[in-house]
């Protein structure tokens, strides 16, 4: 596994770049934060949750909790379900045919899969960020992070939406490199600058949780730090769960870890265990997660 | 030729001019043999490639080694494939233009073939009905073709009607064009009684023609459009139509023109299913439901089948018609990269 040792090497490197970075896991994460968040987001309760394509089982019998305002990342090797459980949370993963679930997945308490919900709602509640930095190609930097307002169809004045553009781009950390080409293609900016524009238009929509799926393994090791410098600012606002394959940036950036694995191969992928990030990387109750972390597998 | 490391210094490539020098001496020597030796035109140019062959290879084996002169080799091969294929072209080009330009003048546009016998007349009933028609046609297969092709890429994959429609859109490809008129005349003569000539029956005829190719193209563009970009927007809680609306029909869009542009192109010349459907005529009609129409390619099919006495005014018209034709796709492909670049994927 090459991944981790180049990423250890990139880790090394980052902790020196002037970037602010929260160290040292949770707990130092934890100290940083304010006792009260600015905006309180909401949590996501899993209940048994079981998730199939077809016939085949992809995740078995998660239950757990997603604390609200706190970033938690889902680790665990490929193929062991991580990506299809965190579609699953804005039934994103229905896009793929004859996928469904069973179980429950509650944001407040309420069910995202009860009969008669649109799963456009809850898209709406629950953004997502994805691996591949993808803003819209025939759109400007402006439009695309105006695009889920204007697509959802609210009338907007143009000074507001200004503003909020304004207010999400800044909230990106992206506002003064584009402040003089809004008009510009999106796809003309740096991968780094592309996945926080990503970030920017799926924060405008103001939703409660933000999804992201694996949002640096595309990027470079300085673009990673300043992804994941705004992660440790957007848990003000948003419930963040993140699915990541380099260990030394859940460590970095969240505050609780998941562990995802299978036994065999074709087997359920499950939950080994949850708990704050400090103590997933020091004294995991799993020996799985153990080998995992130490990296004699995956 | 030593095959040790210490090779990579004594690397040795012809000098940048060879393969032009070669090009050269071969056209020479196929000109040569065309001008003084009288051999044919067809004759001459295969000598040419094989005096350019044979100059550069034997040259390329010994200065530069067998890779290189391999590559030359397969160079050479793909130069000439690409010459054959566009020879004829340029020599269809080359003959419409030199005998079109006869009758390419201003009465051409300005005058129709009411009441003309033998010199003068015009082509602008033709240009007027063939405008008409293949406009009509455009407008009906356009939004049902690309509809089409929106349910089979986007709602209807792998489902029974999606099967069933991409099967016929297939079928419907390879409609010979004459069978399309057919059906187009069998359908008003149905409807109007037998004998009835309509330039909306030519534009039917036309459109059954046109609509699998933008089907076809038009699902092609839709399948290049990335699947994260609908997820990213399905991420923000769009809705599915919208999605295609707003993200995926725009990303596809100068795909889609050229496509249609394409399809139009197709049976801008169509001539078999036009002559059953719309009929010839002399003056112009621009009313697509009022009786005959003319139409560029029935025009040029019917001054050179059924020319007068004397010949030769005829012929003029009907290659100065195909001239015509030929400016006519030519600008309205001109117009569609103009509005595929305006409202394409810009890149930076």
């Amino acid at each position: 596994m090459s991944q981790p040792s180049a990423d250890a090497g990139a880790a090394g490197s980052s902790t020196e770049a002037p970037l602010h970075v929260p160290l040292g896991g949770g707990a130092a994460a934890a100290t940083a934060e304010p006792a009260v968040p600015a905006t309180p987001a909401k949590s996501i309760e899993v209940r048994d949750l079981d998730i199939y394509y077809g016939r085949f089982h992809a995740v078995a019998g998660v239950t757990v909790t997603l604390r609200p305002n706190k970033v938690t990342a889902l680790i665990g090797s490929s193929g062991c379900g991580k990506s299809t459980f965190l579609r699953s949370l804005n039934r994103m993963h229905e896009l793929v045919r004859g996928a469904y679930v069973d179980g429950k997945v509650e944001l407040d308490g309420r069910d995202i899969y009860a009969t008669g919900t649109d799963p456009v709602a809850v898209r709406r509640q629950i953004g997502m960020v994805f691996q591949q930095p993808n803003p819209f190609p025939t759109m400007s930097i402006y439009d695309n992070v105006a695009a889920g307002l204007r697509l959802n169809r609210r009338k907007i004045k143009k000074p507001e939406l200004d503003e909020i553009v304004e207010r999400a781009l800044r909230g990106a950390h992206l506002w003064t490199e584009v402040k003089d080409r809004l008009d510009k293609p999106g796809s003309g900016l740096s991968g780094g600058q592309q996945q926080r524009l990503c970030i920017a238009r799926a924060t405008a929509v103001e939703p409660d949780v933000l999804l992201m799926d694996e949002p640096c393994s595309a990027l470079d090791p300085i673009a990673t730090v300043a992804i994941e410098s705004l992660i440790a600012e957007l848990k003000n606002r948003f419930t963040i769960v993140i699915v990541t394959h380099n260990m030394q940036q859940a460590a970095r950036a969240s505050d609780y870890t998941a562990f995802f694995n299978i036994e065999r191969s074709g087997d359920p992928g499950r939950l080994v265990e949850i708990d704050e990030t400090q103590t997933i990387f020091s004294t995991p109750a799993s020996p799985a997660t153990e080998a995992y972390i130490s990296g004699r597998f995956g | 030729m030593s095959t040790s490391t210490m090779a990579w210094g004594d690397h040795r490539v012809l000098p940048t001019w060879a393969p032009a020098a070669a090009t050269g001496a071969g056209v020479a020597v196929g000109l040569l043999a065309f001008l003084a030796g009288g051999v044919s035109l067809i004759l001459a140019a295969i000598v040419a490639a094989a005096v350019t062959t044979a100059a550069l290879i034997p040259w390329s084996l010994a200065v530069e080694g067998s890779r290189r002169a391999r590559d030359r080799m397969v160079t050479l091969t793909v130069t000439g494939a690409f010459a054959l294929a566009v020879a004829p072209l340029i020599s269809l080009l080359y003959t419409v233009v030199s005998k079109g330009l006869d009758r390419f003048d201003a009465t051409l546009f300005s005058e129709s073939m009411r009441n003309v016998v033998g010199n003068g007349g015009g082509v602008q009933h033709a240009i007027v009905g063939t405008l008409v028609i293949t406009g009509l046609a455009t407008l009906a297969s356009v939004p049902i073709g690309v509809m089409t092709a929106i349910y089979l890429h986007e709602y209807g994959r792998g489902g029974k009607l999606g099967r069933a429609i991409s099967f016929f859109v297939d079928v419907m490809t390879g409609i010979p064009s004459i069978v399309a008129g057919l059906f187009a005349y069998a359908l008003f003569a149905l409807i109007f009684g037998p004998g009835v000539r309509l330039g909306v029956m030519g534009a039917v005829a036309l459109s059954l023609l046109m609509i699998p190719i933008v089907v076809r193209s038009t699902e092609e563009m839709l399948r290049v459009v990335p699947h994260h970009l609908r997820e990213a927007s399905y991420g923000l809680g769009v809705p599915k139509w919208l999605t295609i609306v707003k993200v995926v029909l725009p990303t596809a869009f100068a795909g889609i023109v050229t496509g249609c542009m394409l399809a139009i192109a197709r049976v801008v010349g169509e001539t078999a299913p036009l002559l059953i459907t719309t009929g010839a005529v002399t003056s112009v009609n621009a009313n697509p439901f009022g009786g005959r129409m003319e139409n560029l390619a029935v025009f040029a099919y019917n001054q050179y089948a059924n020319p007068g006495v004397p010949r030769d005014p005829y012929i003029a018209r009907a290659w100065a018609a195909a001239l015509t034709l030929l400016l006519i796709v030519m600008v309205l492909n001109l117009v569609a990269r103009l509005v595929s670049a305006r409202f394409g994927v810009k890149q930076r």
